[in-house]
Formats: C-alpha cells, structure tokens, sequence
C-alpha cells in the first residue's frame, strides 16, 4: 500500500511506524485526496475517529489533525497525519465517511479548527455561544466563560 | 376594544406570515410540530435532549443535543499523571467501568513497552467480562422498563447485584472500581474468588434464560421491536457505528477476535450476529452476547496461571515521546484511547473514542419516518451512557 501511495504523491507523504502501529503524514494540501483514496482503493472503510493535538511552540504548524482508519477487509488500521497552521481550514470528510460529521464538530468544539464543507459545522458539546476551545494548550484547567456563566446560570462562578 | 384586540391580532399574523415569506423552508409547518423530549426524561438513558419534528406521530427528522454532562475529561488528562489520570476512566461509561480502566492501562502499557503479567491478563479478562454481564443486563433491564414490560428490571438487577458482590470483595468498590492499574492489577484475588465466580456463572447461566421465556417470544415486545429503528449492515459501517449494534445488522466483527488483547486469544467463544438490524435483533445478540462471556468466564477462571499480578513498572512512569492508539471491545463498542507523549510524566494529550458518542450519531437515521413511541425503543437498543457520550 505504501509504495502504491508512495507512487501517487512522492514526497507529499511519509509513512511511519511506533510500537507496531503504522501512520502517515501527508501534507495539507493533498490530505482530502488521501483520505478519498484510502477509502475507496485501499479499503478503509471505517472512519474510527478525527482528532487534532496541539502544539503551540512549534511556529506555522500548531496543530496535528490525526485521522484513524480501519479497514475491515484487510482487519489493519492506520492513522493519517497531516499539520496545519492555526487559522487555516482543513477539509472535512463528511462526504466520505459519515461518521466524521460529530467527530470533526467535536474538534472544532474543542479546539476551534474549522473543516471546510462540513453541513453543520456548530459547537457539539459547549454551549453554542461559548468563548474559547478548551482543548487548546493556553487555554486553563479552571478557565471558564465567566460571562455565559454569568448571564446563562445567573452565578458569578461555577468553580 | 374589540376592535383594537382584532388589528393587533391581524397585523401580528402578518408579520408572522413575511417573516415565513424570507424564510425558503418555513420552521413550521401547519402540520409540522416540533417536540423537545428531554434533557430530564425518564427514557433518555441521562441527561440526552432530542429535538423531534413530527408529523402527527411520524417522526420526520430528530436532533440531538449533548452536552449537558461535560466535564471535560480530556483536558483533566493532560494535568494529572499516567496514574492519577486512571480512576478518572471509570467515570465515563460507569456501568462498564472495569472495562474503560483496561483500555487505558492497556494503552498506556503499550506506550511504555510493558507488558501485564500472565496472572493479571487473566484477571483482567475474567473482571472485563462480568462487567459486560453487568452492562448487559442493566441496558435489558432498562430497555424493557422503557417500553412497558416491568417484571425485566427486577430479574436482571437482582442477578447484577451478585457481580458487584464480587467487585466489591475483590477491590472495595462497587460500580467505578478502578481494578486496574498500568502494568497489571493492585490487588490479588481474594480467597475463593474462583468459587465465587463459578458460583455467580452456575447461578445466572439459567436466568439469562429465564429473560429469554419473558421477552423473546412475547408478542407485545416482538410488536414493539421487530423492525424497529433498522440499520444496515453498510450504513453501521458508513457512521462508524460498533459494538452489538453493528453485529446485529450481521457485521461478523468484534476487536476481541479482530485483534485480541488480554487473554482472549487464549479462550473460545463465537460472535453473535443478527440479519435484520433491527431493535429484536440487537436484543438478541446481546443475550446471546452475554452466554458467550460466561463462556469466557468459565475458561478463564479453570486456568489462571500462578505468578505476579504486577509487573514491573517504573516507579515514576515517563513514556517515551510517541503516540498509540488502542481500542477494546467495551460492551458497547470500540473503546479507543489515543495517548499522546510528550516524554514527561503527563500524559500530552487523551483522546477517548467513545462508542457511546458514534453509535449516537445514528439516532437520526434510525428514527426517521418511525413513530413517537420508538424512539424510546432505539434510545434505549442503541445502549448509550451519558457520562460517555459527554466525557
């Protein structure tokens, strides 16, 4: 399958091994084409979860979106890496897998990245109207949206 | 006064009628009526709100609103050690909490490079098991009481009672046990555990039966379930959907078999499929399911190995920099955890991948087109836990 990939898009992605566990890092740029590619030719067919890590020291590349796959036929499962810049949009998968359409506005929920196409793309687990992605580094163990706090539950705190 | 009340009326139902003229679909429709069922309802399984659109009892479309149970379980990781982070798992799905504790030892272990001792496996697979006797029976219990047939709850709550006895003896605690700790099990088996888990196996092999002679061939659940809320087999696979849902709809897959961590690939036992997909279905391959841990329980219990129950591990646990993924079969589906680190003794970043949270998704899907009353059928086969879904 690497080599396969590997034909397709040169330099665009490097595979890797930890503990037994295979995953690709792709560029941004060529990730939805990937993503397409290893459902429909390379059989991964269960979308298992979408998630991002953030690294706010590294400059230009703060965040990695991790995508799990599973392929039933082949009983293998992979993750697909790809890093981008905070801000930039990363394309969503919803068309291609139907599961991703929680998964990616839980991420969004939690670390405000924005999936380009996503049909619904909305706070999943916090409130609509609240301030800040908690999931991202800066963001405190304690902090709060002090002001929905205030105006929603009519008490100065919740902590 | 008459008069005035009519043209406040009227100039009122105009405006209604031009702020419906820019919308393209009107909100409501004359026959459309939109139902809030929970975040406090006795058959949402916690604090789940749906949003129903209905059209007189069809259900034309649902929507679910979560959330109201976040406590933020991730980032609480991301301060806490490998270890302090451990009891934090069981309070996710808290019916299944040996088995949230197992796929995070597991995981962490993994992004150690250790391994349990034998003697721990088997423990860990004998307690995961009855856990998932224990998740089984309160979701039949519960699903039962949700669609009007009472006598279910007292059968499989009373039989529940004698599992978390055994928790109890062996580790003090009842429902959020953590049992587990990275690199194998606190505690040794108390004296007896052996009989005491064959003596709960002897006693409940015929009460699993007995739910049987109450459900499966009584008309009014067959009315109630049969070509309930259907899922196909490639629509399980399209949302993700795992665990006994998507066996019912004859998906032949189960991580313990697919891909077996602790002692499984030690044991014997079969995957129960369904065809339909439908909530009976579910029903039955959960029954079915909890046969087949008791077959496991009996295996495993006739052959513990002697020797530790702890491995060695380091007194302060710093993985090295990496990244794992490890999944279990919880009872109600893939359980993931994907730890992140960064070679300090806090874990960089948890993900847990919920099956509670997935198999939700297809709520929608499930109830479209179906009646008022199913939904609280396919709430409660879908076997969902708040605390999970939320985290």
């Amino acid at each position: 399958m690497v080599t396969r990939l590997r034909k397709r898009y040169g330099s665009g992605i490097d595979p890797k091994t930890y503990v037994g566990q295979n995953y690709i890092i792709a560029d941004a740029s060529i990730v939805f084409e990937l993503l397409q590619v290893m459902r429909d030719e390379e059989q991964f067919d269960y979308c298992v979860d979408i998630t991002a890590v953030h690294y706010p020291q590294r400059k230009d590349q703060e965040f990695d979106i991790v995508w799990i796959l599973y392929s039933f036929p082949h009983n293998e499962r992979v993750r697909v890496k790809a890093m981008i810049k905070d801000g930039d949009p990363v394309p969503s998968v919803v068309a291609i897998w139907g599961a991703a359409n929680w998964l990616e506005r839980e991420c969004y929920d939690m670390f405000g990245i924005r999936f380009e196409g996503h049909p619904d793309l909305r706070r999943i687990l916090l409130p609509d109207g609240w301030q800040g992605f908690p999931l991202r580094k800066e963001y405190g163990i304690t902090q709060q949206d002090s002001e929905w706090v205030r105006i929603n539950l009519g008490i100065e705190s919740g902590q | 006064m008459a008069e005035i009340l009519k043209s406040e009326q009227s100039r009122s139902t105009v405006e209604h009628i031009e702020a419906e003229k820019g919308v393209d679909q009107p909100f409501l429709d004359a026959t459309e009526l939109i139902l809030n069922m929970g975040p406090q309802h006795p058959s949402t399984h916690g604090v789940l709100r749906v949003i129903l659109k209905l059209d007189g009892e069809k259900v034309l479309n649902a929507e679910c609103v979560i959330g109201y149970l976040h406590r933020g379980v991730e980032k609480i990781a991301e301060n806490r050690t490998y270890t302090m982070f451990n009891p934090y798992v069981d309070r996710m799905d808290y019916v299944a909490a040996v088995s949230n504790g197992l796929g995070y030892c597991e995981a962490v272990e993994k992004l150690l490079n250790i391994e349990a001792p034998p003697r721990a496996q088997w423990v860990r697979t004998i307690l995961t098991e009855l856990n998932r006797i224990a998740s089984h029976q309160l979701w039949l219990g519960t699903h039962a009481l949700d669609i009007g047939a009472i006598t279910p709850l007292f059968y499989t709550f009373r039989d529940r009672e004698e599992i978390l006895k055994i928790f109890e003896k062996y580790c003090g605690a009842r429902l959020t046990t953590h049992a587990f700790r990275i690199g194998g099990c606190q505690y040794e088996t108390y004296d007896g555990f052996e009989q005491d888990v064959k003596r709960f196996c002897d006693f409940v092999t015929p009460k699993v039966d007995e739910y049987e002679t109450l459900l499966t061939t009584n008309r009014i659940w067959l009315e109630r379930t049969k070509g309930v809320g259907v899922l196909k087999a490639q629509d399980c696979i399209d949302l993700g959907v795992t665990g006994p849902v998507l066996r019912a709809s004859g998906v032949k897959w189960d991580l313990r078999k697919a891909q077996p961590y602790a002692a499984y690939k030690n044991f014997e036992f079969e995957i129960p499929t369904g065809q339909n997909g439908d909530t009976y279905d579910r029903y039955l391959v959960r029954v079915a399911e909890m046969r087949q841990a008791l077959r496991i329980i009996r295996q495993a219990v006739d052959s513990i190995p002697e020797g530790p129950i702890m491995g060695k591990v380091p007194k302060v646990m710093k993985p090295p920099v990496g990244e794992v993924y490890h999944s279990i079969e919880a009872p109600k589906g893939e359980l993931g955890y994907f730890v992140v680190s960064d070679g300090s003794t806090q874990p960089y970043r948890v993900r847990v991948r919920p099956p509670s949270f997935v198999n939700l998704q297809a709520l929608s899907k499930m109830v479209e087109g179906a009646l008022v009353a199913d939904v609280v059928a396919v709430i409660g086969t879908l076997d969902i836990v708040l605390g999970e879904v939320d985290r």
